[in-house]
């Protein structure tokens, strides 16, 4: 089965749909789906719930989709870098559900895993508590999670082969191998397409099972922080 | 006089042991790295996927894949590895990290933490810290004694939404370092020229005195 596409809008074609959720990697700007996120504001799709740790910033990464009013609500565990999700949220125009950074990783791995739940200490006794099974186990208390399974992810790796095992670079892996396990369909967009056997096929973090298209894209990597010492 | 960032910063790496894997909050946290004993073998954890965390980079270091959680660009180091991030929090939820050092709103003498979030004003996420407080084995509150309106940061029960219950171990503040005991809070170091008096002037929490002799 052929999974590499030509552009991100044609790899979208025929997967969105008004109020899907989807799984969105990257870690602040940090290893996010740049090209594919501009390609779903292209299509024009709606009232999406996007699972993704943060939101972008105004101008880039996930807050362009805020810019048009195409997501309706966010599962997060960070938002602090972006002004205008703060006045969509207070204005009470965006839904916002905040998840512990580690349950939301977990949340993701399970949901890929088909595991529906699982309990952690994390939260216990805070608003994140409310209204969850509490249960306890050898004295101490924990509550249940539920595992996430997106429509679709999107996801961005370092390299690519045309089968679509993925090899991530450095913090840039951080969410994007649990949202690839975590969309019933994943597209995955790479720096570059290698061909198949050209990966160390022992550094392979995201093998091709969970990826059902792919596209080559380029990237502006934009820093967020960018911090130096002294040389 | 009390405690400069820095100072507390130094205050805080006394509370690391050779071999200890650690993650370090942001802010004055991330100071704790200047301070590290040279003959320590300290192992930087960053919650986004990186165990080995090495130095900010030079200008010519610059990788925009590498960064830290409070996503400042950093450096790797010989020994340095990466993960997603669920391996990174079940390192953190299974109680693999020795220590953390975190920033506070509001700590309760119980051990209470109180740092994400102002309801109505600030709603920015907690990020990694609850999971932190939940997970890691001690827990090391650095922070002013009081906020920026003179009003305490030390108090017999948070007004602010939690972090996690019962998670602190150990407040280090300008004005001193205080323990927490299952009777309540332990002031147990002075910052220079601090008196006792103006630590219980400042602190709503019940506090026992224990300074070493």
């Amino acid at each position: 089965m052929k999974k590499v596409y030509a552009s991100a809008v044609e790899a979208l074609e025929g997967l969105v749909f008004d109020g899907m959720t989807i799984a969105v990697g990257g870690f602040g700007l940090c290893g996010i789906p740049e090209n594919l996120i501009i390609a779903l504001r292209e299509t024009g799709v709606k009232d999406i719930t996007v699972v993704s740790n943060n939101c972008g910033v105004d101008d880039f990464g996930m807050g362009l989709l805020l810019q048009t009013r195409q997501i309706k609500k966010m599962v997060s565990s960070y938002v602090g870098e972006n002004a205008e999700f703060m006045r969509q949220y207070l204005s009470g125009e965006l839904e916002l559900e905040f998840n512990p950074q580690g349950t939301l990783a977990e949340r993701l791995r399970a949901g890929g895993a088909g595991i529906p739940g699982f309990y952690t200490k994390t939260g216990v006794g805070t608003i994140i508590a409310e209204g969850k099974e509490h249960k306890d186990f050898d004295g101490e208390t924990y509550i249940l999670e539920r595992g996430i399974k997106t429509d679709l992810a999107i996801v961005k790796a370092w390299k690519g082969d045309e089968k679509g095992n993925l090899t991530y670079r450095k913090t840039a892996m951080n969410f994007n191998p649990e949202c690839a396990t975590a969309g019933k369909v994943t597209l995955a967009e790479v720096e570059e397409i290698v061909p198949v056997g050209s990966l160390d096929k022992m550094a392979i973090h995201t093998p091709e099972v969970y990826v059902q298209r792919m596209i080559q894209g380029e990237h502006e990597k934009r820093i967020e922080q960018r911090t130096v010492r002294a040389g | 006089m009390a405690w400069t960032r820095e100072q507390m910063a130094e205050r805080a790496a006394k509370e690391l042991e050779d071999g200890f894997y650690v993650n370090l909050g942001i802010g004055i946290p991330t100071l704790v790295s200047n301070y590290v004993p040279s003959d320590y073998d300290i192992t930087l954890q960053s919650e986004n996927g990186m165990m080995g965390m090495g130095p900010f980079p030079t200008e010519d270091e610059i990788d925009a894949d590498l960064i830290n959680a409070g996503k400042q660009t950093i450096t790797e180091l010989n020994r340095s590895s990466y993960f997603s991030s669920s391996a990174s929090f079940a390192m953190i939820r299974g109680g693999h990290i020795d220590l953390s050092v975190l920033g506070a709103m509001e700590v309760a003498q119980n051990g209470d933490l109180a740092n994400w979030m102002i309801p109505g004003k600030l709603v920015k996420g907690m990020g990694g810290a609850m999971d932190l407080v939940s997970g890691v084995k001690r827990i090391v509150v650095v922070m002013d004694h009081t906020n920026k309106k003179g009003e305490t940061k030390v108090l017999k029960e948070c007004t602010l939404p939690l972090t996690g219950q019962g998670v602190v171990d150990l407040i280090i503040t300008d004005l001193g370092v205080m323990e927490v005991r299952d009777n309540g809070l332990a002031l147990i170091e002075l910052a220079p020229d601090v008196t006792v008096e103006e630590v219980q002037a400042k602190t709503d929490a019940d506090l026992t005195i224990d300074l070493a002799a």
